[in-house]
């Protein structure tokens, strides 16, 4: 598991049935790209998140499919639809097997 | 980064001709990425929109936005960047809109590409050139 | 001395040659989250001799960052706040005790970090928050001092500097903290390295400029510690100064040393009147 990995998404509180709302993730990771060399001159191999995805209640809302050209701090600003109440289901993985989550709920006005 | 005179001069002459070559240096890989996404298709040119910066304050963190109303997918190329693969945003039954920003790394001055995936299963396509100023003293 | 003159004069016309128009601080107005306005241009402080009006580096930066600083969810930089305030919550240390059962919350701490770097009487010294944080660490929580400008040592920075976020920067520059202020000011206006540069040449004679592709800022620190593009990374202001001078070709001071701890009182008072605007966005 890559150091100091951390989500932050921001879901807001309540929404009205059928309204869309922006979603906003933004996670703490160093995306290397293995395109960088360390002071001896070897290669530091690729280590990045290659897939975002972002369901509600179970559906899929956005699947990413994320490559080395994604900044580091991957950040990512999207659109769902809320019919109902549930949960937001944020799920990232890494490279070397690790999966990070996030979960917010949120609430129909 | 200690570099000598001679070294950052060399560096800066290699930046200032890498920056010059024309980006089809490496449009071969991404024409052969757009061929694997649209099975060959042809692009029509609206139904896709790319927001991106003309001048990049830095090639590290360039802030771009994709939208294709309808698109079941979008994929995101930097052609100049050695490997070109940037994104593909697959959206789901639901997502509000076919709508996505995020933050990219671009090599250099660059046209970034942008193929939708449409409603009926054609394809849109749209570009941007961006321009990545090598800093001062940003070091 | 011909080698270094030349290079001298090349600097100078470097910098005195702008690439694009040579731009001043731009009239955009930083409000964050859409309620809060922060100070970014002010009447110089009175000791500030050769500059009238002082101005945070956020007017010099393209209005794509600029936008990343306006919203906490898009600044990059607050994810490591959330980071430190799990660090401000955790026991450390042969006590036991977190930096939350003596402060309390950290918006208590609001107030603070305008202020630094202060004297601190008991010890004798003028000290950098980050001087502070591993008092507390060793003396009163039995804990590792953190490396100067490491992550969590960068991480706290930027939540003192967050709630604190809008106060302007207020640094005392008289009494007992006179002596380094003077050691600091005259570091300012002294040049270093093969290139024979002071923050002066560029940071006041030069703001709004452009050296190479950098727009030149005043050199404000009140957004301090930043997030930097270039690094995408939470930067202390000692780092930048180490960078800064590096960028001169000189050999750079440490970055816990008194050197470097005079000059951020002297180039925070630079800013007194600037809102605190932590964590920053900048290139």
């Amino acid at each position: 598991m890559a150091d100091g990995v951390k989500p932050r998404v921001k879901v807001p509180k309540s929404a009205a049935a059928g309204e869309a709302v922006m979603l906003k993730t933004l996670i703490s990771h160093p995306m290397e790209s293995g395109q960088r060399k360390d002071s001896s001159g070897n290669v530091i191999p690729r280590s990045i998140i290659n897939r975002f995805t972002c369901e509600f209640n179970g559906e899929m809302v956005l699947d990413v499919a994320m490559d080395p050209a994604i900044s580091t701090n991957p950040y990512f600003e999207f659109e769902a639809m809320v019919n109902e109440a549930g949960d937001f289901k944020f799920t990232w993985y890494d490279d070397d097997g690790s999966v990070y989550e996030d979960t917010q709920s949120i609430e129909i006005a | 980064m200690d570099f000598t005179r001679r070294e950052t001069l060399a560096i800066g002459g290699a930046a200032a001709l890498v920056t010059l070559l024309p980006a089809g240096a490496y449009a071969a890989t991404s024409e052969e990425l757009i061929a694997e996404f649209t099975g060959g298709a042809d692009m029509a040119d609206t139904g896709v929109e790319l927001t991106a910066p003309e001048i990049a304050e830095n090639g590290n963190t360039v802030p771009i936005e994709v939208r294709a109303e309808g698109a079941s997918a979008i994929l995101v190329l930097a052609t100049g960047n050695p490997t070109p693969p940037v994104a593909t945003f697959n959206f789901g039954p639901l997502a509000a809109s076919q709508y996505a920003s995020t933050r990219i790394r671009l090599a250099g001055t660059q046209d970034v590409v942008a193929v939708a995936k449409l409603a009926d299963g054609s394809f849109a396509r749209t570009s941007k050139t961006v321009k990545v100023t090598i800093g001062g003293c940003g070091g | 001395m011909k080698y270094k003159t030349m290079t001298a004069v090349i600097a100078t016309l470097a910098l005195s040659a702008p690439m694009l128009s040579a731009g001043g601080a731009d009239d955009d107005t930083l409000i964050i989250n859409g309620d809060l306005e922060i100070t970014t241009k002010t009447a110089a402080p009175d000791h500030l001799e050769n500059l009238d009006e002082i101005v945070s580096g956020w007017h010099f930066r393209a209005d794509e960052t600029q936008a990343l600083e306006m919203d906490d969810f898009d600044n990059p930089g607050m994810i490591f706040v959330d980071q430190a305030i799990d660090t401000w919550n955790a026991p450390e240390g042969s006590e036991g005790k977190s930096c939350a059962d003596c402060h309390g919350d950290p918006e208590e701490m609001a107030g603070v970090r305008p202020v630094y770097p202060k004297w601190n009487e008991e010890a004798g010294e003028v000290r950098t928050l980050q001087m502070q944080y591993n008092d507390c660490r060793v003396n009163r929580m039995g804990a590792e001092p953190w490396k100067y400008d490491s992550k969590p040592a960068v991480y706290m920075d930027a939540l003192m500097s967050s709630v604190s976020r809008g106060m302007p920067v207020d640094v005392a520059i008289d009494g007992p903290a006179a002596e380094t202020w003077e050691q600091g000011k005259e570091m300012y206006y002294t040049r270093y390295g093969l290139l024979e540069l002071s923050c002066a040449n560029c940071h006041e004679q030069n703001y709004g400029n452009y050296i190479r592709a950098d727009h030149l800022s005043q050199g404000q620190i009140n957004g301090f510690p930043t997030y930097r593009l270039n690094s995408a990374s939470l930067v202390g202001s000692h780092d930048r100064f180490r960078g800064c001078i590096r960028d001169t070709r000189a050999e750079t001071f440490a970055a816990d040393s008194p050197e470097f701890v005079a000059l951020e009182l002297y180039v925070a008072s630079r800013g007194n009147g600037l809102g605190v605007e932590g964590p920053a966005v900048r290139n």
